[in-house]
């Protein structure tokens, strides 16, 4: 698929030679950037390269200090988001932007409500709503409340809310992050029926697999520059990946060996909610047991009842040979268990609180002196993991909230591997995570394994699933669909179909 | 690539670290500029100075008199003048501690005998006393006689040691209180109840005390009281803290409610009456002093000491701050989440029923509808203080300072003459304006706040 882009008229938007500095940081260096009428430029690259601070000079909340942006071969100054919106350029940021107590109508038309004598029409703003969503082909109801509808649903919602306000650039900020396989393929759709209507689109994603499916043409930037800039068709994954990260990565997964010790983790008919509706297998010791399924079956679900933060309504949990009773976190976190949430910041992290706070709190225990917390033993156990997983902090008292998501997830990582766990439940663990942390992860994932520690991963992302487990379980509404023995040499398709199966 | 201060090596000067401080400071120095004045002497100085004078200006054969008005400062010096006097062997001496009339019961006794006065030793508004004015009417045949005065020095009323015990005084029970709430308010809760629980923990203790004897029940059945009213009001805090915690209703609500149950609470224990038959022992608690300082600053150094060791080196101190940072990261980190809410709200009823002994004590009264609307006072000093209302972050240290902040514009404005309504209005005004300072902290200077937007 080619760009419909005419070479004799001009780019629908240039930004040329982007400059911004932060105090102490210079955060773009001179970013240049085309996009033309109805086409998809994927922008990729490291977190920290730049991408959020580009788009947030498109968007109109940080002006630049020098550089050119040209919309249709007019310079123009996004002084502020509104002037941004009147140029046609909506942003749809990873973290939605919806009421979650209004409905989708409410939502769809805030600040621009379609009124008559003085009223709001409900009538018209609700067939207009119709209307876009058909458009998008999905069908939501006008009527339903935000915080009801799945995510995919509010990124329609915001996708139609872009339509509303007659948008011709629309910047998707990482929009698969949180959605299913199936999902995701929805999605994609719609962006391509974007492109048919003539809506160009800014699309940002670290899943490079997306890009090759939906995108024209690949911007890449790196530490506040463009590194490359090609039609991906012309351009390798490899290559790619070598632009953002700067040197050639040798392979996706790194490699192990598999040598499976005797069985650690035993879940027998495991029940809770309407979300795990009995669940077994067994975890064995040095294993990386990867746990696939749509979104939605029961996955998290069910981490979240191993460690004891939902309760369990029957089942059992056993581990080492033995049950225990887990009711709360604290519990499991004394069976050896830890769990890295698939939401770090509003779940794993607090982000007030500095790195080395965040890393110390649930070790306070081994600190100790008397009665009192020994300061200077914690600093010198986080000094020791910071450097041991590259966590890059100004010091121990910078804010976690203040880190990209792949230091911030370093962060969790070091406050469990501090501790004495030999569980490590995984949900979502390189989620919104760039090329070079990912590998980290996944290699501290190894190290882990080889130590003899049992290793729980679920995962959104089928080859990450693929690559890193050596069994794969697939779950669907609650329950074991299915488990693939060699995950080395299974296929996305084989275990998709699992997922599906009735 | 981080954006922090810290990264690019810039030395971090925020005002809110030191900024309360410098205000408080601030605002010392403002009211002692304001309330210079020539102050009588006193002091060491002024003691050598009447003792010298005394002995070099007084002849042996003449008597002379050292005056000082009961209870004040000048008591203190006139006692201690009179004992160097007469250590340096002068026999024809007279202390005279009281009021005027002692004074001129004294001069008329001299006079009686034929004695000859040599002179009159006085500090303070002693030398203002009318007697010592009428002298050459009154008693014409001491025609001869020194009045020594030590001299008088600038000095702001503002500082004098009686005036900066009276600010401790006037705050010491808000201060206390401050720390419990200080607490809660970390873990992102509130608690309404702390002026109720004043009361009620007042009128506890005093209805022990009248139960042992009223004035002149034994010194350890005030010990009984104090504990009783500090106890049921830590046991109350604890019930507000499992409501709060197991049925994760809004800490407003349930401490609003439990607020006026104490209140109702401590008026059915006394029938709406106020007790005021208490021995000297229950007044000890806040008037009293060991070694020569003052109890109520003992108490302070002490309670904000150990809270200060227990909110940032010890284990349940972090688990306080992680609570409110986000409860539920916290929880999934292993913090027993719901210990620490129970007890926050047990400190917090703790230290109020401390603060409900020390207030009886300090008026030698309970009454049951005492310590009106002290919450809200003790939430300003928390909030002044530099402690977020939305938790995870705060110290106890800046909670002290908030307190004083108050209590300082409190005392000063009266030591300047201001009406209690306009009193009010500024005081209000001063915790506005803290609160958007503090905001400007966070948002990184006066500027960026103003540059904000309004929607």
């Amino acid at each position: 698929m080619v760009a419909s882009s005419d070479k004799t008229s001009p780019p629908l938007l240039e930004m040329k030679e982007i400059v911004k500095t932060f105090p102490g940081v210079k955060a773009l260096k001179g970013v240049s950037l085309t996009l033309n009428k109805g086409e998809v430029l994927a922008l990729v690259g490291e977190n920290g390269a730049g991408k959020s601070t580009l788009i947030k000079a498109l968007g109109g909340v940080h002006l630049p200090d020098s550089g050119e942006i040209i919309i249709d071969g007019q310079p123009v100054t996004l002084s502020s988001p509104h002037v941004s919106q009147l140029e046609g350029i909506a942003i749809i940021f990873q973290e939605f932007n919806l009421a979650p107590k209004l409905s989708a109508r409410e939502n769809l038309f805030l600040g621009k409500e379609i009124v008559s004598r003085g009223f709001i029409d409900h009538r018209a703003e609700r067939s207009r709503a119709r209307e876009l969503f058909q458009q998008l082909g999905m069908s939501i109801d006008p009527e339903a409340r935000c915080e009801d509808l799945t995510v995919a649903e509010q990124q329609t919602v915001e996708i139609a809310r872009a339509l509303a306000s007659e948008a011709r650039i629309i910047v998707m900020d990482e929009p698969t992050a949180a959605l299913s396989q199936q999902e995701v393929e929805k999605l994609l759709s719609i962006i391509r029926r974007l492109r048919e209507q003539g809506i160009s689109i800014i699309y940002i994603s670290h899943r490079l697999e997306e890009i090759y499916e939906v995108a024209d043409r690949v911007t890449v930037l790196r530490d506040g520059e463009t590194v490359g800039e090609a039609p991906v068709v012309d351009v390798s994954k490899s290559q790619l990946i070598e632009w953002m990260v700067g040197r050639p990565l040798e392979e996706e997964f790194p490699k192990r060996r598999y040598q499976p010790g005797p069985v650690r983790l035993r879940l027998e008919n495991l029940k809770g909610g309407s979300a795990v509706r009995g669940v077994n297998f067994e975890l064995r010791k040095g294993e990386v047991l990867g746990i696939s399924g749509l979104v939605g079956s029961g996955r998290t679900e069910m981490a979240r009842r191993i460690f004891g933060a939902d309760p369990m309504d029957s089942g059992s949990i056993v581990i080492d040979g033995e049950k225990r009773s887990i009711r709360q976190p604290r519990d499991a976190i004394r069976n050896g268990i830890c769990l890295l949430t698939e939401d770090r910041k509003e779940q794993g992290l607090i982000l007030i609180h500095s790195a080395q706070e965040n890393f110390g709190l649930p070790n306070l225990k081994s600190f100790k002196k008397g009665a009192f917390i020994d300061g200077k033993a914690e600093s010198r156990a986080f000094e020791e993991k910071r450097k041991s997983l590259k966590i890059k902090v100004s010091s121990g008292s910078q804010k976690a909230g203040k880190l990209s998501g792949g230091n911030q997830q370093k962060v969790v990582l070091a406050k469990w591997l501090q501790g004495q766990a030999d569980i490590f439940i995984f949900d979502e663990p390189t989620r919104g995570i760039d090329v070079g942390a990912k590998y980290e992860i996944y290699l501290l994932i190894n190290e882990l394994v080889a130590r003899g520690k049992s290793i729980l991963l679920i995962s959104s992302e089928l080859p990450e699933v693929i690559g890193m487990s050596d069994r794969i379980l697939v779950m669907k509404e609650g329950k074991i669909m299915g488990e693939i023995e060699d995950a080395q040499s299974t296929s996305q398709e084989a275990v998709l179909a699992l997922a599906l199966k009735e | 690539m981080s954006q922090s201060e810290q990264a690019t090596g810039f030395p971090k000067f925020s005002l809110g670290d030191y900024g309360m401080v410098v205000a408080l400071l601030a605002l010392c120095l403002l009211f002692s500029l304001l309330t210079f004045k020539r102050q009588p002497g006193s002091g060491s100085e002024a003691e050598a100075e009447m003792v010298g004078s005394v002995l070099n200006q007084i002849s042996k054969s003449d008597f002379a008199l050292i005056v000082g008005a009961a209870n004040t400062e000048s008591e203190n010096l006139a006692r201690n003048v009179y004992q160097q006097v007469v250590d340096s062997s002068r026999d024809k001496v007279r202390l005279i501690i009281g009021t005027p009339r002692d004074l001129r019961l004294a001069l008329d006794e001299l006079s009686d005998n034929g004695d000859s006065l040599g002179g009159i030793v006085a500090s303070g508004d002693v030398v203002k006393w009318r007697v010592i004015e009428q002298m050459p009417e009154n008693f014409p045949q001491f025609s001869n006689y020194e009045l020594a005065v030590p001299s008088e020095r600038l000095w702001p009323d503002f500082l004098k040691a009686s005036n900066l015990l009276a600010i401790v005084e006037r705050i010491v029970v808000i201060a206390i209180i401050a720390i419990g709430m200080t607490m809660v308010i970390i873990t992102a809760g509130i608690d309404l109840s702390v002026g109720s629980l004043i009361a009620l923990s007042a009128v506890l203790s005093a209805t022990v005390v009248k139960k042992f004897g009223g004035a002149d029940a034994p010194s350890w059945s005030v010990g009984v009281g104090f504990l009783v009213g500090i106890l049921s009001c830590g046991l109350i805090g604890l019930f507000a803290g499992s409501l709060v915690h197991r049925f994760k209703v809004a800490a407003f609500i349930v401490t609003l409610g439990i607020m006026m149950m104490a209140r109702g609470l401590a008026f059915i224990t006394t029938g709406g009456f106020s007790i005021d038959q208490v021995p000297n022992s229950f007044v000890w608690l806040a008037q009293g002093s060991i070694l020569g300082i003052p109890n109520t600053i003992l108490l302070l150094v002490l309670i904000y000491g150990s809270a200060h060791v227990f909110m940032a080196h010890t284990r349940y101190g972090r688990y306080i701050y992680a609570v409110g940072g986000n409860a539920e990261a916290a929880r999934l980190t292993g913090v027993p989440v719901g210990a620490v809410i129970l007890l926050v709200y047990t400190i917090s009823g703790l230290s109020a029923g401390l603060g409900g002994c020390l207030q009886a004590s300090l008026v030698r009264a309970a009454s049951p509808n005492m310590a009106n609307m002290y919450e809200l006072y003790v939430i300003a000093a928390v909030v002044v203080g530099g402690t977020s209302l939305s938790g995870g972050s705060g110290r106890v240290f800046g909670t002290l300072i908030g307190a004083f902040i108050i209590a300082v514009i409190q005392n000063g404005m009266n030591l300047i003459g201001i009406q209690s309504y306009t009193q009010m209005f500024t005081l209000g005004g001063v915790i506005v304006l803290a609160v958007l300072l503090d905001k400007a902290r966070q948002s990184g200077g006066i500027r960026k706040l103003l540059a904000g937007r309004w929607n």
